[in-house]
């Protein structure tokens, strides 16, 4: 039962990890419509910049926030650079462009960094567990995401629903045209969204690192879960992002931790291992097949936020 | 008289707005019947549901002896409704015959042939070229279709719409953007249509309309306030408060 | 806009002549490595020949083409696995799964348009990349070596390489002649109407979705044949050939070599990969320059190299 509830706390955990990528991937596809393929370099670069600062200046929280700023300047560079000259065309020459930065970031990463990866270990005063429940001890550090991930959910929500920016953001996301029409400054607008999505993706990419990885590559094998609860949740839609993420993470969690106890049943060892995260990969993929098919506009499709 | 197209109690909402409000209409072979209306008045959204773009909310349509209302845009098609678009919508990367040649081809039969070249089929190349010269075209049949004036663009509609030797043209605004001499030649051109085919017209210019219309029918807000014949409409004291007047204010 | 003649079927013709012609070189100067470099730019070739049908000439962005070729190739790898060496079983096992799953994944993606038909596709892709991984049996995410290649009767013998490289340009030739005959067929013009227009085609007839699924699978099993190519020539398959980056490179190939061309797929392939070898003869980290380098081709070449030729005729 513990060991449920653990489960039960990685996928939340999980979850709102895959919620702060999605929702900087479905922020800038709803408002610039465009498709971003090196969302998943961002998040890339949030790893290795939070691991060096964190070498450089002994301490985890310094090098996490430096990480964020860094991020955040590379994100709005990129926007100004090549993504301004991206805007409007098709989708298939943003999927080709951005394809193309994927591969420049990985090869900048290596030569920087090196092909090796990186670690990012936890300062002793995270890396305790801490008693929940009677019986029940849980990671201190990861309970720590939960929280910060949550914070950052509801900062977002209050930034869309109650300020002057998050108003333009949802009008942006049903009409561009119209706020342009407006008088706001669409470019510095476009840009500010866009680097919010990169300091989204860096902070999900920091905050993994010491339990996940940092390496070249990571972006690429996240990215498309990222898409995929982007496209479940409904393009544009935070709140959508919010429930498909959880709801993946719950997912792929449990069917990693259960399919291979259920495989191993009726099958050996190894081939319990090799296709439990086969299987629960690929039921992520049907539950989007399946959502597109009943509500093809996602499940939350964007005017309603 | 033969009715070839009879709407029965058509009905669609967006939302909010009433867009078709219980529409009843009936469109004898052979007759060319217009449909006007001020903007907002539901006209483009009546052609998207005869031709099976939109589907209704409720009522029928139904085409010679068939409820078309559950068919496909394809089958309508097939069985001889043809509309040309208020906004342009050709094949603009390819040449000006391929255009019109696929709506020949659509109508001879399935399309899985893979190996002869289509661009020298006599029975797809030849009844396009005709098509083609019924409206003016035939000069300009090499050329990209994106190489063409608007008004030509309109001829082309038109040729496409042609080309798969319809029964009834649902036609949305084909002198929409056109000058003066370019109105005129569609005009003709569709005067001389009429003698073969059955036409809903749906358009602003009054000239035409006077013109070319055997019957009329005035939409005001999805709903029909009137409908007969041109000299009916034109003395019809609702219709010219709710839209005439405007125009011959406008037209002096 | 078929004429025959034109600088970009003339370049196209004269680097078939020259493709022909290279393992004549290879015997003359030594470079064995050369012989294998351009099988394996024939193979990818036949791929991204396949990936245009849909792609350039269809007006689909299939992102999970890729699986296609982990298809093809494991098809041959399992059977040989399992001790059937023979081409003639093989290859058409190779070429039928992958029309099937190229049935099963058109058909439902298919009823999606735009980028949830580029998700979609992606998302097949990676399923299938995922089951391929999970197959301990097979190697799993090691992949699978393959002890023989794939046997016909003598003399055919696909370990002579200068053979296996004949075998490869043969087949992709036939391809590039396969695919322009059908794109200027009745089904050819079907394609590129919906490509161009699709409402449009299905207001004046056109039951579309019936002719896209099948240029889908058409595209699906001619990339499966590539799949089989490729494993006779690597003597291996991995789960790593269909993972989605994959797909990428493909689009890469045709969309640098001319989107909708009938040379196109041929033109990227070959600067791709010689670019790719001559980069990495400079320095190590050449995808460096290959990124903004698409960026750049996307921004202002957006017609690829055939593009470029062409413009080059008409001044």
């Amino acid at each position: 039962m513990t060991l449920f509830i653990e489960q039960c706390l990685n996928g939340l955990q999980f979850g709102l990890l895959l919620f702060l990528l999605a929702a900087g991937l479905t922020l800038v596809f709803g408002i610039m419509d465009l498709v971003n393929l090196a969302h998943g370099s961002l998040y890339m670069l949030g790893a290795y910049f939070a691991a060096t600062f964190a070498a450089w200046t002994g301490s985890f929280v310094l090098g996490a926030i430096l990480a964020l700023g860094a991020t955040l300047l590379v994100g709005m560079a990129v926007e100004v650079i090549a993504m301004r000259r991206l805007y409007g065309r098709d989708h298939l020459d943003h999927v080709l462009a951005t394809f193309g930065l994927i591969l420049f970031f990985d090869e900048l990463v290596r030569l920087i960094w090196g092909a090796g990866g990186m670690s990012l270990p936890l300062p002793s005063w995270l890396n305790t567990s801490v008693r929940i429940l009677p019986g029940v001890d849980y990671s201190a550090y990861k309970l720590s995401i939960i929280v910060v991930s949550l914070s950052v959910a509801g900062f977002l929500y209050f930034l869309v629903m109650r300020t002057r920016l998050g108003m333009l953001i949802r009008a942006g996301a049903s009409n561009r045209e119209m706020v342009g029409a407006l008088g706001v400054n669409i470019k510095l607008l476009f840009t500010l969204v866009f680097g919010l999505g990169a300091a989204l993706a860096g902070v999900a990419g920091l905050m993994q690192a010491p339990i996940l990885t940092v390496q070249i590559g990571m972006g690429e094998n996240i990215l498309i879960l990222a898409f995929v609860i982007t496209v479940i949740g409904g393009i544009g839609s935070i709140r959508g992002a919010f429930v498909a993420a959880i709801l993946v993470g719950f997912i792929d969690t449990l069917g990693r931790a259960y399919f291979t106890d259920l495989l191993r049943l009726a099958f050996t060892k190894e081939t319990a291992a090799t296709a439990a995260p086969a299987l629960s990969s690929m039921l992520i993929y049907l539950l989007m097949a399946i959502v597109l098919v009943i509500r093809p506009e996602g499940l939350f499709p964007a005017s309603s936020k | 008289m033969v009715e070839l197209l009879h709407v029965e109690n058509l009905a669609k909402r967006f939302g909010g707005i009433v867009a078709t409000d219980d529409l009843t209409l009936s469109i004898p072979e052979g007759e060319l019947h217009a449909v006007i209306g001020p903007n907002g008045a539901g006209k483009t959204t009546l052609i998207a549901q005869l031709s099976g773009q939109l589907a209704p909310d409720s009522g029928r349509i139904h085409f010679g002896s068939n409820d078309i209302t559950e068919m496909s845009m394809p089958s309508r098609s097939l069985l001889g409704l043809a509309r040309s678009f208020q906004i342009t919508s050709l094949f603009l990367d390819l040449s000006v015959l391929d255009n019109v040649a696929l709506a020949v081809q659509a109508h001879s039969g399935h399309s899985f042939h893979f190996w002869r070249n289509a661009r020298r089929e006599p029975e797809l190349r030849d009844p396009a070229q005709a098509a083609l010269a019924r409206v003016g075209l035939d000069a300009r049949a090499d050329l990209p279709a994106s190489a063409l004036s608007h008004g030509e663009h309109r001829q082309l509609e038109l040729a496409m719409a042609l080309a798969s030797r319809p029964r009834m043209l649902l036609l949305d605004e084909p002198m929409a953007g056109l000058g003066p001499e370019e109105s005129a030649r569609m005009v003709s051109i569709l005067r001389d249509l009429k003698k073969e085919l059955t036409i809903l017209l749906v358009e602003h210019d009054m000239e035409a309309v006077f013109a070319l219309a055997d019957r009329i029918t005035v939409l005001v807000y999805g709903r029909v306030i009137a409908s007969g014949r041109p000299d009916d409409i034109r003395n019809n004291a609702q219709v010219r408060d709710a839209y005439l007047g405007e125009q011959e204010a406008v037209h002096g | 806009m078929t004429s025959v003649f034109n600088l970009r079927t003339i370049v196209g013709l004269l680097l078939l002549l020259a493709l022909v012609l290279l393992p004549v070189y290879v015997e003359l100067t030594g470079s064995r490595f050369l012989l294998t470099l351009f099988t394996r730019i024939a193979i990818l070739a036949l791929a991204a020949v396949s990936l245009n049908l849909i792609l350039g000439y269809g007006g689909m962005m299939s992102f999970g083409h890729a699986a296609y070729l982990g298809i093809g190739g494991y098809a041959v790898g399992i059977l040989a696995f399992e001790g059937v060496t023979t081409g003639f079983v093989q290859w058409p096992v190779a070429l039928l799964v992958s029309a099937f799953f190229a049935l099963v994944i058109g058909a439902l993606s298919l009823r999606t348009r735009g980028v949830y038909f580029i998700m979609i596709t992606l998302a097949f892709a990676q399923m299938a990349y995922y089951i391929v991984a999970g197959l301990a049996r097979y190697g799993g995410d090691d992949g699978l070596t393959i002890q023989k290649r794939s046997q016909f009767i003598a003399p055919i013998n696909l370990s002579n390489k200068v053979q296996f490289y004949y075998i490869c340009l043969a087949l992709l030739c036939a391809a590039i002649y396969l695919v322009w005959r059908l794109i200027n067929s009745r089904f050819g013009m079907a394609i590129q109407g919906a490509r161009s227009n699709d409402t449009r085609m299905r207001a004046i007839g056109f039951p579309t979705y019936r002719y896209k699924l099948t240029c889908f699978v058409i595209a699906g099993t001619l990339c499966g044949l590539a799949g089989a190519l490729l494993a006779n020539h690597t003597d291996f398959v991995s789960p790593a050939m269909m993972y989605w980056t994959r797909s990428g490179d493909l689009i890469i190939m045709v969309v640098l070599g001319g989107m909708g061309s009938t040379f196109g797929p041929l033109f990227g392939a070959v600067a791709l990969l010689v670019l790719e070898e001559v980069l990495s003869g400079i320095t190590e980290y050449w995808q460096i320059i290959l990124g903004p380098l698409l960026l750049l081709v996307v921004l202002f070449a957006r017609g690829g190299i055939d593009g470029l030729l062409g413009k080059v005729r008409h001044g």
